[in-house]
């Protein structure tokens, strides 16, 4: 059984109103060193015996990311 | 003439469209998201609503029913095929239509009637209004941000493809003011604004002026 880790984050260059909304939220609540935040998507996926790398990216390419919009990354927690 | 109207599970607007399409003068023929049948059909309208809750991303889920493996190849041999709203966002993510829709600027729900630009009067659901003219439609939803890579827009806008522009202000901050756009043969178009909404008086519409894109299919396919 193999653990993969993908994390899906819209491109820099999109705007994430929803990372604004926080990032303003949270010196409000005290934490004023905070700069900037980006909100994204972590998706963890077991695997029935090693995990293939190549599937994994079509998996993302296919379902996880809208690569229109997103980049993803994967990393194996064999 | 057989327009077909998509019911995926949490689609909201089948009705409506179903009833317009009929308004128009053309039978409305139910589409299931789990059937590989197109049934015929000689249009295509996929409603707006929340397909399979939103899940993932608007449209994501859906995107994969098996009505969509029907209607992908169809609707790339030329079959019009209309999206509004959570229409619209089937089309992006099933690549249909280039670029995406997300989070509204701002985070808010917008639900408002909103002045719309027809900017090309050209494509097959359009061709009953004339370019630059404004007309009155109800918006509803939370991610319409159109945005796409600075070439897609480039080309879009060349090309005649940005179909609709929001006009009196941008309700979500859609790049270029975009509010519906269409595939480079017009037989494909999506907008995040509701014509089925505003064909009929008695349900409060704001204007008519939805009855435009029924009028505009139903002659492209009497004289096809």
């Amino acid at each position: 059984m193999a653990r993969v880790i993908v994390d899906v984050m819209l491109k820099p260059e999109i705007l994430d109103p929803q990372g604004q909304a926080i990032a303003r939220a949270l010196p409000r609540l005290g934490f004023s060193r905070v700069a900037d935040v980006r909100q994204g998507k972590r998706f963890e996926i077991e695997i029935d015996g090693p995990a293939d790398e190549a599937e994994i990216t079509k998996m993302a390419e296919t379902l996880l990311a809208n690569t229109v919009i997103e980049d993803f990354t994967i990393r194996l927690e064999q | 003439m057989r327009v077909g109207v998509v019911t995926f599970p949490g689609t909201l607007d089948d009705q409506d469209a179903a009833r317009a399409v009929r308004l128009a003068g053309a039978e409305a023929v139910p589409l299931w998201h789990a059937d590989h049948d197109l049934r015929g059909v000689d249009a295509v309208f996929l409603p707006g609503g929340f397909s399979y809750g939103d899940y993932l991303r608007c449209g994501a889920i859906s995107r994969f029913a098996p009505i969509m493996d029907e209607l992908i190849p169809a609707a790339r041999d030329g079959l019009p095929v209309l999206g509004t709203c959570n229409g619209f966002q089937i089309l992006c993510e099933a690549h249909l239509l280039p670029g995406a829709l997300t989070r509204n600027e701002g985070l808010h729900y917008v639900c408002r009637d909103q002045r719309v630009r027809v900017e090309n009067a050209g494509t097959a659901w359009t061709s009953a209004f004339t370019k630059g003219q404004e007309i009155l439609l109800p918006i509803k939803h939370g991610e319409g941000r159109y945005v796409a890579a600075p070439e897609v827009l480039h080309e879009l806008e060349g090309s005649g493809r940005v179909v609709f522009r929001y006009a009196g202000g941008n309700p979500n901050g859609s790049m270029n003011d975009i509010a519906g756009i269409a595939n480079a043969a017009g037989t494909i178009v999506g907008l995040m604004p509701h014509p089925e909404h505003a064909v009929e008086e008695l349900t409060g519409a704001p204007s008519l002026d939805g009855r435009g894109f029924f009028a505009s299919i139903l002659a492209k396919l009497v004289t096809a």
